[in-house]
């Protein structure tokens, strides 16, 4: 895909989205900026009959591929077309698109909206990829997502995801809200909501449940909730401190710390709560665990050597129970993340006062900080491994914002009426992954 | 800051331990009485307690020991800065090292519980070091208090 990629000067963009029915009346906007040095210019037509539909899809789709900064938007000039054969490739090629995207739109007797596009390479006048789908209109930003996903697979070789959805806590005043919210911000919706703390959401593998730690009951208890029913349960409620959960990566099990034996140690239980099994043994503090994408392993911070450092330990064979130091740069390294592909690890390092997002290779032990700010916290990979989510705070207000993992694009995520922290990134789901590929 | 969540049953608790502190007046309440004071104080990133806080911890190990159907929930907070979750475990190291210096003078292990609040309830809001000062610390609570 070489011949999508031309040099682009760096120029900034700012997005302005409001969320709709947030209960909170939470408005969050995304900001980019930065971005690699080559961006894919592709032009994203609007589809037929795309104006009577309650929501647009080409500008959630532009919106989308902009946000990564790997594609440049080409305006199309008013010119639209819908079909293969009513496309002039030569004026597309003066204008500099090297790919299109077209489609149309059929609002159906049933109410239900038909949606059909296409991605054409227009050096080689070719189709790249279809798809078409059936969907009521509330599904409409969900077909977009899906096609973004697509042209993004189609161009970039990677794991498009847009479809999937991130978790974080909204604070405003004396309220706490856990939310889940589209990738892009939208469809925000509290899953619960309380006047004590909530920290540390984890998705389950599955993207159905999020585990996380409430204070509620004045202590923090670890609590897992099922997104669908709300029904919700508290699989962490022993004497003293319970926290940190991590999902198995076959959703199975939760790594937790407890303090029932006195100091911070990570525990094993199943996720229902049954079933308690020890995993670390030191005389100082365990936490913040993260599975390794084969679940025989975790990354976790310990102070077992004077200073808060990431260690890495096998939970199943021979090695069972042995802890490995990993960093050794700087005197607080904390809250590890695996990468999805399990080669790198990402965590918050402080140097010269400032707490930034760095990514450690695990092979080569090479370290890159990817952010400038001055209190980053939470890092949470994207399931593609391409982004970083975090939190960090302008103006003394917290905000989201992402990084790709080599640190060329950052976009903001801000609410106006409050703190957001504590963000994670959810799984791809299959059940995303639906629609016909058409020729 | 309450500590609603230890329960009912504690105006008995409570009554027993009265009688220590002289008639009527219940020692806990009293602010003349170091048992009125309830927070110790820790320096940045550590969780050792300072001498000037070893006769507070004392003197509520002692009423503990005094009257056993008391029963006090400790609390360990710390400030805002760095990872929650790490700053969870140090609250608890904090409450810890408070309940370790009660059952070292006779305190016994069923009447504390030590948990952490991590940087998550900061009694003081501003963002300078004045307020991390303060928010470097443990509580102690009662039952139902």
């Amino acid at each position: 895909m070489q011949n999508y990629l031309h040099r682009a000067p760096f120029y900034a963009l700012i997005l302005l989205l409001s969320i709709m029915h947030a209960p909170l009346n939470a408005a969050l906007n995304i900001e980019i900026f930065g971005g690699g040095a080559t961006r894919i210019p592709i032009t994203i037509v609007p589809f037929s009959a795309e104006s009577r539909l309650p929501q647009s899809i080409t500008t959630v789709v532009a919106a989308d591929l902009e946000r990564t900064g790997l594609f440049r938007l080409v305006d199309s000039l008013g010119h639209t077309p819908h079909e293969p054969e009513e496309i002039a490739y030569a004026d597309w090629q003066s204008r500099g698109a090297s790919a299109l995207v077209i489609g149309n739109t059929t609002i159906l007797p049933d109410g239900r909206i038909e949606v059909r596009f296409r991605l054409m390479d227009v050096a080689k006048q070719a189709q790249l990829t279809g798809f078409a789908s059936t969907v009521s209109a509330d599904q409409l930003r969900a077909v977009a997502h899906r096609i973004a996903d697509i042209v993004y697979e189609a161009l970039t070789g990677d794991i498009g995801v847009f479809s999937t959805r991130i978790a974080y806590v909204l604070k405003q005043g004396n309220k706490y809200a856990l939310q889940v919210a589209d990738s892009d911000g939208h469809n925000a919706q509290s899953v619960i909501e309380y006047t004590e703390p909530i920290i540390s959401p984890a998705w389950s593998p599955d993207g159905s449940k999020l585990a996380y730690v409430s204070f509620e009951n004045k202590k923090p208890v670890v609590y897992v909730q099922t997104l669908s029913t709300r029904e919700r349960k508290a699989v962490a409620n022993f004497k003293g401190s319970n926290s940190a959960p991590a999902w198995s990566p076959d959703g199975s099990k939760l790594a937790v710390v407890l303090t029932m034996h006195g100091g911070s140690q990570i525990f094993l239980i199943n996720a229902d709560g049954s079933g308690l099994q020890r995993l670390s043994q030191s005389s100082g503090i365990d936490t913040e665990p993260s599975f390794s994408p084969d679940g025989r392993s975790i990354i976790f911070t310990s102070d077992r050597g004077g200073s808060p450092q990431i260690y890495r330990m096998a939970i199943t064979g021979n090695q069972a129970g042995t802890a490995e130091r990993l960093t050794f740069e700087g005197s607080y390294n904390v809250s590890p993340r695996y990468s999805p592909d399990g080669k790198s690890f990402a965590y918050i390092h402080r140097h010269g006062g400032r707490f930034n997002v760095v990514v450690q290779d695990f092979a080569r032990r090479q370290v890159q900080i990817l952010t400038d700010s001055k209190f980053d916290e939470s890092p949470s990979f994207a399931p593609n491994g391409k982004m970083i989510l975090y939190a960090t705070e302008i103006g003394e207000r917290g905000i989201l914002s992402a990084v790709s993992s080599d640190g060329q694009t950052k976009q903001r995520l801000t609410s106006q009426t409050g703190d957001i922290r504590e963000p994670v990134w959810g799984p791809l789901l299959k059940s995303q992954r639906t629609g016909n590929f058409i020729n | 800051m309450g500590g609603g969540g230890m329960g009912a049953g504690a105006q008995e608790g409570m009554g027993a331990g009265a009688g220590a502190g002289g008639f009527g007046m219940n020692p806990l309440r009293d602010p003349s009485n170091i048992l009125s004071r309830r927070s110790v104080y820790f320096d940045f990133d550590s969780y050792t307690i300072k001498n000037e806080y070893r006769d507070l911890v004392l003197a509520h190990a002692r009423y503990l020991r005094d009257n056993s159907n008391a029963r006090v929930l400790l609390q360990g907070n710390t400030d805002e800065r760095g990872s929650r979750e790490y700053n969870l475990a140090l609250g608890q190291r904090r409450a810890d090292s408070v309940k370790n210096a009660m059952l070292l003078s006779g305190a016994r292990d069923h009447q504390i519980e030590a948990v952490s609040l991590g940087e998550e309830k900061p009694r003081a809001a501003g963002r300078d070091e004045s307020s991390w000062i303060e928010n470097r610390r443990a509580d102690i609570l009662y039952q139902g208090e």
